[in-house]
């Protein structure tokens, strides 16, 4: 049982990086690396800022400004100084791994005996592993409102149809680039904000935390919109969380099955790389128009 | 009615600039348009027609000449600023719609070409009846797919929605790179009737690119020819009407 809940909560407060990727995965149609760069970079703002006597709340939400700036960043050296994203996405992360060990000063950094936002008195007073399951809540549907919000507004819609057809988005007047330099901000902003609440949930911040990140942040776009099928935009939205916590679940089989936690890279990425190659035996499996929204980033 | 709207003044555009290769693809081409115009655009492959509205658009930066808008000079701006005058119908069914947004929802992006888009709510339910009736009009059963993704439509219904969008917020200046020309005949002929239909009513002022002599000398008040990236023939009004095709031919035979 607690196990579950413990599942359920770690899905949940992972479910950050889900939508943060989701706005350029989906939405923008490109891979950002940035983002291995950025937990990181969030989680060692925050656990510096906290060492430092900072508030938790503010910590994190400092954690998100600096990873949005890293974001702006990738956004025009891709845009104005027109370097291919993915190079571009790679050469602030790699540059983000120098920043860190500049934050944190060392390579690892615990906040054994520090103030975070899990040690707030109502949290605090939880059964374990409530306090993650309670945030995480809070904060998903916070975070999902404020995108549906964003998506259906005039701005929000030009940003859409920036990564639909950006020769159409331009013909119409919408500025594709400050689109494309606003989605990596604040998905940069938010893949921080997760590292932030990771770090304070685990109780340190490590300079190689961000390794694989962006393949646990699709697979829970990924997984959650194999298991819900044919859904809008919005509904995709919330079922980055679902995805994000099924995917918890499965990595719980997984150590249940006599793996150890050094592999679980590994089995990510097999994971992922299953649930994307199934609209190729789509049709031997006779999957039928389940993942035909999902999974065919072009038609 | 015939005042200048659109002039290009001496423009000379060129590709793979200080190479090699360097091409010139417009030559010192001037060009009036007055307001209320409908001309039509021919001339051979590489003569220049798609990189002169490339140039009108802004997609291309000029080399040197000028390109002015009711006198004022707009050689230097963006394509977003130019679009609060001017829409385009690309070729490529494509190129024009969103794929994966709906129908009314690429229309909505189109009411608003190029004004500022807020922070508001995009307010799509209030315009849906209107969008009923805009659609209608189009007789390709448009209206009955409002919420489907313009990705499903056939191309012919996305051009017609191309089209649609390019007219609902009236621009100054249309520009329609051989709409037409990706449609089977009788899809291409319908659209093609539509757009001479808005093009009057509006009174827009409209430059089309055709590889149809029959359109070309059918349908507008002027015709124009590019040739080696120069404005070689241009005729408007009661001598444009009374062209015919084989005039014309043997014009094209002459300049080759």
């Amino acid at each position: 049982m607690s196990l579950a809940v413990s599942a359920i909560g770690q899905g949940l407060l992972w479910a950050v990086l889900g939508v943060g990727l989701f706005l350029t995965f989906r939405i923008l149609d490109f891979a950002d690396m940035t983002v291995e760069g950025t937990f990181p970079l969030g989680a060692a703002t925050a656990v510096a800022a906290i060492s430092n006597g900072m508030n938790p709340l503010l910590a994190t939400l400092l954690a998100f400004v600096i990873g949005a700036i890293a974001g702006l960043i990738t956004g025009l050296l891709y845009t104005k100084g027109h370097i291919p994203i993915l190079l571009a996405g790679i050469l602030v992360m790699t540059a983000c791994y120098s920043v860190n060990l500049r934050i944190m000063g060392r390579a690892n950094v615990s906040l054994l005996g520090k103030s975070t936002l899990f040690k707030n008195h109502f949290l605090a007073s939880l059964p374990q592993y409530f306090d993650s399951v309670v945030l995480g809540i809070l904060v998903m549907v916070v975070i999902t409102a404020i995108v549906i919000y964003f998506l259906q507004t005039e701005v929000g819609q030009g940003f859409i149809a920036t990564g639909d057809n950006q020769t159409m988005a331009r013909s119409l007047g919408i500025n594709t680039d400050n689109m494309k330099i606003m989605g990596l901000m604040v998905s940069n902003g938010l893949i921080a904000f997760g590292g932030a609440l990771v770090a304070q949930n685990n109780g340190y911040a490590d300079v190689n935390m961000g390794i694989g990140i962006i393949v646990i942040a699709l697979a829970s776009i990924i997984i959650g919109e194999v298991a819900f099928g044919d859904l809008t935009l919005n509904q995709r939205l919330v079922a980055v969380s679902l995805g994000s916590i099924l995917y918890r679940f499965v990595l719980l089989l997984v150590l249940k099955l006599g793996f150890s936690a050094n592999d679980l890279n590994l089995i990510s990425s097999i994971i992922l790389a299953i649930c994307m190659m199934l609209p190729v035996f789509k049709n031997i499996l006779n999957f039928k128009h389940i993942l035909k929204r999902g999974l065919d980033t072009n038609d | 009615m015939t005042k200048p709207l659109l002039e290009l003044k001496n423009v000379v555009l060129k590709v793979n600039r200080n190479t090699p290769e360097e091409i010139t693809i417009l030559d010192h081409l001037n060009l009036t348009i007055n307001d209320g115009d409908f001309i039509t655009v021919l001339g051979s492959n590489g003569a220049g027609k798609s990189t002169l509205f490339n140039a009108i658009g802004g997609d291309l930066s000029i080399d040197s000449g000028q390109i002015l808008l009711n006198g004022k000079d707009i050689s230097h701006e963006s394509v977003e600023k130019r679009t609060r005058f001017l829409a385009r119908v690309f070729q490529d069914p494509k190129l024009g719609t969103a794929p994966r947004m709906t129908v009314a929802e690429n229309l909505l992006l189109a009411e608003r070409r190029g004004q500022h888009r807020s922070l508001a709510p995009r307010q799509l339910n209030r315009q849906l009846d209107r969008y009923k009736e805009l659609t209608t009009t189009m007789h390709d059963g448009l209206d009955q797919r409002l919420t489907t993704a313009t990705g499903n439509l056939s191309g012919g219904q996305r051009q017609a929605l191309s089209f649609l969008m390019a007219t609902l917020k009236r621009p100054e200046i249309l520009l329609l790179d051989e709409h037409t020309a990706a449609l089977d005949p009788q899809t291409s002929q319908d659209l093609m009737h539509l757009t001479n239909e808005r093009v009057q009513s509006e009174a827009l002022t409209c430059l089309m690119i055709t590889h149809h002599l029959e359109d070309a000398l059918t349908y507008g008040n002027r015709l124009i020819v590019l040739h080696h990236g120069q404005v070689s023939y241009d005729v408007a009004g009661a001598e444009k009407a009374a062209l015919t095709s084989e005039k014309l031919y043997s014009f094209f035979a002459e300049i080759e």
